[in-house]
Formats: structure tokens, sequence, C-alpha cells
């Protein structure tokens, strides 16, 4: 058995160090070692898509990387998208819209979303649904999440 | 489990010849950690090669020919221009190959070495007549990419082996590659047949096609026979015909959930044709 390896990592922003086993994966880490639980377990095999973040701003599932993976990279979660109290416009549409219920889904589709809005400010719907095909949802049937994100790429268009 | 993170393939080869239990080399971890996280495997030696310099690396080389770094994402080659207009067949093969989070992490040689007779990159890889070069215990070799799979889940690389390097001739004028599959929903889901050709032409005339077809056998075919139905051709309909006749022919397939041998067989003819049609457009400058 090996000793815990010592990572260190910044998570929105902020410099992190921990220890961990070689076998834990990035979103043990961190929801178990960081206390960072916005991001959420679902299938833990890579297809449904809820344990969602980004490294080096690209998407993947926290649950198919392990944590030593994370050394010296920049990742992005959940808990780094409101600004204080201040809502990420998809966050703010995601309640106009309803478009979420149960809620274990959300924090991977909108960690998805705004990667893609940001590679792609105009995401026709067809995009959107392609993008997000690896977010799976079993509560909104996935029409309400796609207007949420359309509407949030119009209103952050017309702010910039 | 023991995490190595070798800076160079020697390193990372004499850590798993080593190796007294059994050994994973780590990429992009998609095929991996399923199967740590699903009990099949837990390593004991578990082999991180992304800190090795230049896996990351898509690069053309002076000849024209392309070499990919064994830790290059399947994102990565969709977001590179050049490489995906110099082989369009191939970039899209793999882009098929699961989620946008699952294209952010694997790659073509995890695809090959996992060893699934449905993997989509593996006939576009065999179409293109890509090459990996591989380093082990007896030195370096180049090796065919047909020759690494022997069977579901089995390749032919030997302990302390493991792949530096995928190698990919350079795109010659008038010549074009496709891969199509068929799966019953439109997107996230494992190839029933798929198919990979890659072709050229001399005035409209096919005079060189490679033609691939995968889920269709134990490993993934590259099937000379359906070559030779369409070289001298201008896949014209008797051309398609024997097409898909010899993809039909050299099928053997399992029956499973996803499609029948009879189904899978049928579909391999179909899929043949489609793809050297989306080949031969794509070699017109279509």
């Amino acid at each position: 058995m090996m000793s815990n390896i010592h990572v260190t990592a910044k998570v929105n922003g902020d410099d992190v160090e921990f220890l961990c086993d070689p076998r834990e994966t990035l979103l043990d880490v961190l929801r178990d070692r960081l206390n960072l639980t916005g991001t959420k377990e679902g299938c833990g095999t890579g297809d449904c898509g809820a344990c969602t973040v980004t490294i080096e701003d690209r998407l993947v599932c926290s649950c198919l990387m392990l944590g030593v993976e994370a050394s010296g990279k920049s990742i992005e979660t959940i808990e780094g998208m409101a600004k204080g109290d201040k809502l990420h416009p998809l966050q703010k549409k995601f309640v106009e819209h309803a478009a979420l219920q149960c809620g274990i889904c959300t924090p991977g589709i909108l960690v998805a979303a705004k990667n893609l809005l940001e590679k792609n400010p105009d995401p026709n719907e067809e995009q959107v649904r392609y993008w997000l095909a690896g977010n799976l949802c079993r509560c909104t049937g996935y029409d309400k999440i796609i207007r949420a994100v359309l509407d949030a790429a119009k209103e952050m268009r017309e702010a910039s | 489990m023991n995490y190595h993170t070798p800076s160079n393939f020697l390193d990372a080869s004499e850590i798993a010849a080593n190796s007294v239990g059994q050994i994973r080399f780590l990429a992009g971890g998609t095929d991996v950690l399923v199967q740590m996280r699903s009990d099949i495997l837990t390593p004991d030696d578990l082999i991180d090669i992304k800190h090795i310099q230049g896996v990351k690396d898509i690069t053309q080389n002076n000849d024209g020919s392309w070499t990919l770094g064994i830790g290059v994402s399947g994102a990565e080659m969709s977001e590179h221009a050049e490489f995906k207009k110099a082989w369009p067949g191939l970039v899209e093969a793999t882009d098929l190959i699961g989620s946008t989070q699952i294209q952010g992490r694997a790659t073509i040689v995890g695809n090959l070495c996992n060893g699934s007779p449905a993997a989509d990159s593996v006939p576009a890889q065999i179409a293109a007549g890509a090459t990996v070069s591989v380093i082990g215990p007896s030195g370096e070799r180049t090796e065919k990419v047909e020759n690494i799979p022997t069977g579901p889940s089995k390749t032919s690389l030997k302990k302390g082996e493991l792949i530096s390097a995928v190698h990919i001739p350079a795109r010659e004028k008038n010549a074009g590659d496709a891969y199509l599959r068929f799966i019953p929903r439109t997107e996230m889901d494992i190839a029933v047949v798929g198919c990979a050709v890659s072709l050229r032409l001399d005035n409209g005339i096919i005079t060189d096609a490679r033609v691939a077809l995968g889920a269709v056998a134990p490993t993934v075919l590259l099937v000379d026979e359906c070559a030779q139905a369409i070289i001298g051709t201008k896949l014209d309909k008797a051309a398609l015909k024997k097409l898909a006749q010899a993809a039909e022919k050299a099928c053997n397939p399992i029956d499973d959930k996803r499609g029948t041998i009879e189904f899978r067989t049928d579909i391999a003819g179909v899929l043949a044709v489609r793809t050297a049609k989306k080949a031969y457009d794509r070699a017109q400058g279509k």
C-alpha cells in the first residue's frame, strides 16, 4: 500500500493542497477532502456528467480523473460560478425557467453550459443539445434546460 | 496501488517490465478509471505517461506525415484545423467517442489498447494506414495499427511494452477518408457496426483504397477484398455492389442486445457503400 501523495492545485482561483490516496478520484478529493460538495456523484463511471468540472478550461468528469492527476492544474467547480450572492446568468436563467427539479445534475450541467458559452457565445439549439449530451437529467426532459441555456446566452451577448 | 509518473518512455517500460502485479498505463483514463471503479481491476502499478515530454503534441513532419502524442485528446484532434483537414475521417471517428467530457481526456491510443472491436477510432486509424511506435524491454519497433488488437480486450503488446506515438501518413492529393457507424440513437452509444474508408483518385478512378470494419468480428478488420472491389473503378453501381458483398462476407459478428448477426452483416454492406461514397466525395474536394 502506498502512502498518501501530497498534491497542490488551484480550485476556483485559490491555491489548495491536499493529501490523497492515488486511487482516489478527483471527485472524491473535491467532496471529501476539500469539502466542495457542490460537485455531485451520479454514476461514477463517466456516463452521466453529474460530476463535471473543468481542468485548465476543459470539461472532464471528475469521477474519471484521479486526484493526483490534478497536481499543478487549475480546476473550476460549481462553487466558483456565483460571485458572492450574485448568481451567474446561467444560474439565474435556470431558476427562471425552472430548469431543474431534484438538482443532482444541475451543477454539472451549469459547469458544462458555462464552458460552452465561453467557447461559443451564440450556439444554436442543436449545438447546445450535443454539447450537453453527456449530462443526463431524469427530471426535466431537457427542454427547460436547453431553453435556459439559450436564454442565458442571449442575455450574456446583450450585456457584453 | 503504486502511482508512477515517469519522465520518459524507457522508464515507463521498465516500471511495467519489473512490476510483479498487474499494471495499467494511464493517459486519458476513460477506460482505466471505469475498470477501477467497477472493481474489474485495481492495478498494482499505475503508470501515468502524461508527464513525458511531447505526449500532447500534434506535429506535421517535413514529409507531410503526422505524429500524434499518446496524450492527445479527441477534443485536441478536433480543434486542430490542419490535421482535421488532412484526415477528416479519423477526426470524425474519434469525435464520436463519448461526450464532451470524455472528449476532453480520451485518446486514440487508449481506444486502440482497450481492445474493443467496436472502438470507433480504430477502423479510421487502420484505413488511414496509421502505425505506432512501440517501446519495450527489447527496444523500439514500429507496428501497424491493425496488428495491435488480437481479440476483445487483448492486444499483441507484451509485458513492459507500450505505445509511444502514432504516425499518420501524409495525406496525398485527390484523396479522402471517412467513418460512419450505426447506432440506434443519435449520440452517446457503442457502434453496432463501424466502417472507415480511405481512398485516392486519379482522374476520378480509385487507385488506392483501404477499408476497415468495426464491431463485426473479434477485432477490427482491414478488408482487402473491399478495397479490391473499388480500386480501378469510379465507384459505379457495380463496384458498390461488389464492395457491399465483400463487406458482408468479411463479417464474423456476435449476436447481442445491440444487433443480431444478420443485422450486423447487412448493415456492414450498407455502411461500406455509404462510407466509400463519402470518402470519394471528399477526395474530389466536395
